[in-house]
């Protein structure tokens, strides 16, 4: 199996991950997508120096991920190549900013290092979200969310093509790997010289392939409108669900957590 | 009743596919298109579905006209199985991709789920309900494939080369499936064999026109005319 053929196996267990049962799997997609929007929007207005105020904001996906049977690991394992792009935001700013905001004994620590630090966690916590979210979701179903809040179908349609054209691009590209690897034994990678070719026959392969793909949706009556996909409509429970997440998260927001909690020893 | 009349296309560089053709299929006919690549077989079936448009001439199914303002009532009559069931089989789970059509043709989940079973219970494919599709075999996959386009319920089913790729078992199971279809079929193959197994009548194609059109055995069992339009007798019809 070349590395192509593993992400597309990879690919496939999202699908599988989706299709879970757990209390989170079967709450409401609208509830969800909601909640992760909001704690998104929580999470990125907190205050670039603002560390201990937005750790606490850990305690809900650790929570959900611990409800919905997914684990941690699982996340950060997927998102590995995201990650370190997510952690290298704010790496310069312990250069540019270096004024002196905290002491531990002899360690100072300056701005730019807490900056740096809230930007990453912020980065990961919206992953961690994010990643709850289609991990616990059919992405269809998310698709049927967003038309139900009016988001233009155009829009929800190319989302939702984006999201198969990934994996027809990778099957294609997972094909032509080992077809030049067959004609070029020992070499590693594809040779720059071929670049050019290849990612335009991969292009074009891959656009016929996901025309087809698009032409099989509609001549099974598909018409930008997401009947088909697994609904589970919104109850009390869900509503419960969506009013409790978003009252944590303006909580916790609004208090600072941490220190509450230490001024307790202190 | 599906009926060509004098219908032609061009591609837009501007080779002529589709020459003047006319023929009229039956209900209930189970037909093969057969003729050398780039005849223009594929292109027939597109022009069928509406996802091409003739230049001139008119395609009718049941008497609609293929063109746009029929269209999703031509193609609920039309059930289309791809010769790459990869690019039919996009939802997750087999069970998933059988519901796609129903319910995108309104029917109420209970309906669709009753018919999803019975299909599958039809062809013999219950174990197959909740498997992944990234994780059945090519065999299953083409299986599967037909048994979403019967979950349409629709008038006729159209196969581009159904039993390509598939190992003779499988083949053999696929041939046995067309073979217990009771709707009009338009079945596009090279493989002869499978044609004369399933079909009635064959069309010869040959640059976009019809070169014979008659019972399967008499055009299939003509050396002459087949190998005239470069194509060859069926294997089990060829003297070792």
């Amino acid at each position: 199996m070349n590395k192509m053929e593993k992400a597309l196996a990879e690919l496939g267990r999202m699908d599988e991950l989706a299709m879970q049962e757990s209390p989170v799997h079967k709450l409401n997609a609208t509830a969800k997508l909601l909640s992760t929007v909001f704690y998104i929007l929580t999470v990125m207005s907190f205050d670039k120096y603002d560390l201990s105020g937005i750790i606490p904001m850990l305690l809900w996906p650790v929570f959900m991920y611990q409800m919905s049977g997914i684990n941690i690991r699982t996340c950060f394992y997927k998102l590995r190549i995201v990650l370190p792009l997510v952690m290298a935001v704010g790496i310069f700013n312990p250069l540019f900013d270096r004024e002196p905001m905290l002491q531990i004994g002899s360690i100072t620590i300056s701005g730019g290092v807490i900056s740096m630090l809230t930007l990453m966690l912020k980065g990961v916590f919206c992953l961690m979200a994010s990643f709850l979210l289609v991990a616990t979701t059919p992405f269809d179903s998310i698709c049927a969310s967003l038309r139900r809040m009016h988001v233009p179908s155009m829009l929800v349609t190319l989302l939702l093509l984006t999201y198969r054209y990934v994996g027809v691009m990778t099957e294609e590209l997972a094909i032509m790997t080992d077809a030049y690897h067959l004609r070029a034994p020992g070499q590693k990678g594809i040779h720059v010289s071929a670049w050019g070719s290849f990612l335009g026959q991969l292009l074009l392969r891959s656009m016929d392939r996901a025309q087809e793909l698009y032409a099989s949706m509609l001549l099974r009556g598909y018409h930008q409108h997401f009947h088909y996909a697994y609904h589970i409509p919104f109850r009390g429970k869900d509503a419960a669900y969506l009013i409790g997440s978003c009252a944590f998260f303006v909580l916790i927001k609004w208090f600072d957590v941490s220190q509450l909690i230490g001024g307790l020893f202190v | 009743m599906i009926e060509f009349d004098k219908v032609n296309f061009a591609y837009e560089h501007g080779e002529t596919v589709i020459n003047d053709l006319s023929f009229r299929i039956g209900d209930g006919e189970s037909v093969g298109l057969i003729g050398a690549n780039g005849a223009g077989k594929s292109t027939i079936m597109k022009l069928l579905l509406g996802l091409l448009a003739p230049q001139s001439g008119r395609i009718l199914v049941d008497e609609l006209a293929v063109g746009k303002k029929d269209l999703e009532a031509v193609r609920k009559k039309l059930g289309f199985v791809l010769q790459n069931s990869d690019n039919q089989m996009f939802m997750p789970t087999v069970f998933e991709d059988m519901m796609f059509a129903p319910l995108n043709y309104m029917i109420s989940r209970e309906e669709a789920e009753k018919r999803v079973h019975g299909v599958l219970e039809k062809l013999g494919l219950q174990y197959l309900k909740y498997k992944y599709n990234h994780k059945i075999s090519g065999g299953e996959k083409r299986m599967a494939a037909i048994a979403t386009v019967l979950a349409m319920e629709p008038e006729a089913i159209l196969m581009d080369e159904p039993t390509s790729a598939l190992d003779p078992y499988n083949r053999r199971i696929v041939i046995n499936t067309i073979k217990d279809l009771t709707q009009t079929k338009i079945i596009t193959s090279h493989d002869l064999d499978m044609i004369m197994d399933t079909c009635s009548r064959v069309i010869l194609l040959s640059d976009g026109q019809i070169a014979a059109d008659g019972e399967t055995m008499d055009i299939l069992s003509n050396r002459e005319l087949l190998e005239a339009n470069h194509m060859e007798l069926p294997l089990s019809l060829q003297k070792r």
